[in-house]
């Protein structure tokens, strides 16, 4: 195992040497933060306080919307200033609460108190992970507990602990797999007694070898667990081509991982999960990388949820020459920001500032039909025909070649000679095949 | 030579019969009305009677199961026209619908908060913080709904924005649906007086965002007749059922409100509109 390899892929410059050797601070309470009242992937949480409103870390400010959601919590305790809509770092215009934290950090009634996960059985467990509002954290947000809920019949006997990280310039994962080995192992073991599997790999790539040092030591003791060493190439990290790598089984087509028997969570959901079950701690902080050229000291922060980008550029010294571009996530899979109002996110891995000299300003040309992102395409589409059919309003063409097992990586926009913005194509593919489906029903 | 002839001859005397009974046999009973009204059908197969294309719609109205003005796109005349075809009285249906983009920020007057540079269409712009318009009502400027309009009605004006030409447009409402922002109307063709603005936010943001937008100040409707103009969340909306003074139009004090035939769509002012980077 690990030493599989997925199809395609590519092998940009990752630059995690800003920020992977400095460890996790913790950044003071900013003066004011926002909130985001929609931070899952799903059905969007129910706002269930109002403006004037005075509030404990901790507690319930946005109430799940369904089952495929969690609720949001205070990140602190403070004032709710006042709701609005605020730009939020995945590329909308969200509602947001405004809260002004009061400096004591008060946590609400519960919350915080230790407590042995002992006794709790599996429906419990899901319930305090839901309660919590644990989302997957490397960035997709999609809720915790809807995972761990298969439905009846799907036999798993694989958890993946994904460490991977492989998108350039982020070490979020990183340094909390040196920093906080037990505490991801704790959530890990929680995770495989909740889906009852006996088998537990953390996939680390081969270019953090201290990471791997420290989760080997870690794993000695616990039965079931091991630790594999990926190769380095992008996108390793993506469940689908993790799996393949490990394991050699493919993810069918529109299927879920389920559908092969293995289970992957992200190191950092690991974490916050076990903290959640054995501290009844909401998910309201997390680690973000803010790096790039255009920062003065890229750092790994402890930020808490709804920091704003500029207070975490202050906290970094500030911007660093001719700063030009603010990306939040990656530069492979993130968004281009706007401004620096957006604000920390439960899946804000990173904020990478990229200097003006960086900053690729190009036209895109015709397809000149190379191929090299049919090589590239680790989901093994045919990138360069669906753009073509995308760029002729041919939707229901793009949906026959699968544009919907994009995975939105963007290799194919990496290797493009003409330089098509891909990604970008595939989006609006995406939601137009979604319209379509459901006008059809 | 002789009997090439007859041999010849005799093949096309059998090929003839043999038509000649096909043509009876296997004739498909035809409505030569509906080949007529196909004639004054404008022919542009754009799929606003909701038909696949005008042959059907032909085949409909001469059996009587459309009406004879069901053609939005040819309007009076083609519905007149059929009339005379159908032996029918045509007596003047409803005013014709005309689109109209309620938005008038081209970029020399409305803000921009961020560069954008990705793909030229307003849909896939707009997936992008909903566009680089600092207003998010407004007019993207990418020409989207041009690119769809089947009869070339929509101009792309300088500084991007839709401007739709009402004598051009036959009121297939194609640019409707292909609009990200919603913000094209149909309005009948008659009506001069147009409120070319669609943001809901309230007065000083819009104001911010935008040189030309309303801002809720209500002035133009105290000035019109009662319910003719009202409030929807911060902005004025015409109700085209009331005939409305062209002297509304100087009341409003952002120049918001146009009156077609005079001064249309784009604006006036070169002014440079404030703009960031992203």
């Amino acid at each position: 195992m690990g030493s599989g390899r997925f199809f395609g892929g590519i092998h940009p410059s990752y630059n995690k040497g800003l920020a992977d050797s400095s460890a996790i601070v913790e950044m003071p309470l900013p003066e004011r933060l926002v909130v985001f009242f929609a931070q899952n992937l799903g059905a969007p949480s129910q706002p269930v306080v109002k403006k004037g409103d005075e509030v404990k870390k901790g507690q319930v400010i946005a109430e799940a919307g369904g089952f495929v959601s969690t609720p949001v919590h205070a990140p602190t305790s403070g004032t709710i200033d006042s709701i609005g809509i605020y730009p939020s770092p995945v590329g909308v215009d969200a509602p947001a609460a405004v809260l002004t934290p009061d400096g004591k950090d008060e946590w609400f009634e519960g919350c915080s108190v230790e407590r042995s996960s002992e006794g709790l059985d599996v429906g419990q467990i899901k319930e305090i992970i839901h309660d919590n509002g644990i989302v997957g954290m490397g960035g997709a947000t999609f809720p915790t507990h809807v995972k761990l809920s298969p439905p009846a019949g799907k036999k798993m006997d694989l958890l993946v602990i994904n460490g991977a990280e492989c998108e350039p310039y982020l070490t979020a994962d990183h340094r909390l797999m040196v920093e906080h080995a037990e505490g991801i192992l704790d959530g890990a073991a929680l995770f495989a007694a909740v889906i009852g599997v006996g088998r537990v790999v953390i996939a680390i790539e081969k270019n953090k070898p201290d990471a791997i040092e420290v989760m080997r030591k870690a794993v000695a003791g616990r039965q079931g667990f091991s630790v594999e060493a990926m190769g380095v190439i992008y996108p390793q990290g993506a469940e689908k081509q993790l799996i393949f790598a490990l394991t050699k089984r493919k993810v069918p087509a529109g299927g879920l991982p389920m559908d092969v028997g293995v289970l992957v969570h992200n190191v950092g959901t690991a974490l916050a999960a076990g903290e959640a079950v054995r501290y009844n701690r909401p998910l309201i902080q997390r680690v973000v990388t803010v790096t790039g050229s255009g920062i003065r000291e890229p750092k790994n922060i402890l930020a808490r949820v709804g920091t704003r980008f500029e207070d975490l550029v202050k906290f970094c010294g500030g911007l660093e020459g001719d700063a030009a571009k603010c990306i939040n996530g990656g530069p492979m899979m993130g968004v281009a920001q706007y401004s620096l109002d957006a604000a920390v996110t439960k899946g804000t891995s990173g904020l990478v500032i990229l200097r003006q000299e960086e900053v690729a300003q190009f036209v895109s040309d015709a397809c000149i039909r190379c191929a090299r992102c049919l090589e590239a395409c680790p989901m093994r589409l045919n990138p360069s025909a669906l753009s073509i059919f995308i760029e002729k309003m041919r939707f229901e063409d793009a949906n026959e070649y699968n544009v919907m097992d994009c995975i939105e990586c963007g290799c194919c926009a990496y290797v493009c000679p003409s330089r098509r913005p891909m990604v970008h194509h595939f989006r609006r593919a995406k939601a137009e095949v979604r319209k379509l489906q459901r006008k059809t029903g | 030579m002789l009997t090439a002839v007859i041999a010849l001859a005799a093949l096309a005397l059998l090929a003839a019969f043999g038509l000649a009974i096909a043509a009876r046999v296997f004739a498909v009973p035809h409505n030569p009305k509906a080949d007529e009204i196909e004639e004054v059908l404008p022919g542009a197969n754009c799929g606003a009677c909701a038909l696949p294309g005008c042959a059907e719609l032909a085949k409909r109205i001469a059996e009587v199961k459309a009406d004879i003005d069901a053609c939005p796109v040819g309007g009076e005349s083609v519905a007149q026209a059929i009339a005379v075809i159908m032996g029918m009285e045509f007596e003047g249906g409803a005013d014709r619908e005309v689109a109209l983009v309620l938005c008038k920020g081209s970029d020399q007057v409305a803000a921009k908060r961020f560069f954008y540079n990705g793909i030229y269409d307003c849909n896939s712009a707009a997936l992008i913080f909903g566009g680089d318009k600092a207003c998010t009502y407004g007019c993207l400027g990418l020409g989207t709904c041009a690119g769809v309009c089947p009869f070339g009605a929509i101009d792309m004006v300088p500084g991007g924005l839709a401007v739709v030409d009402p004598e051009k447009c036959t009121g297939c409402t194609k640019c409707v649906a292909s609009c990200p922002k919603g913000i094209i109307r149909m309005v009948p063709a008659s009506r001069k007086l147009h409120i070319l603005c669609s943001s809901h936010d309230k007065g000083g943001v819009a104001r911010k965002h935008c040189k030309v937008a309303c801002i809720g100040c209500m002035k133009c409707v105290k000035a019109a007749p009662e319910g003719a103009i009202t409030m929807d969340d911060f902005l004025a909306v015409v109700d085209y059922s009331f005939e409305i003074p062209a002297e509304v139009a100087a009341e409003c004090p952002m120049n918001t409100i146009v009156v077609t035939g005079e001064a249309a769509g784009a604006c006036e002012e070169p002014s440079a509109a404030a703009g960031g980077d992203a």
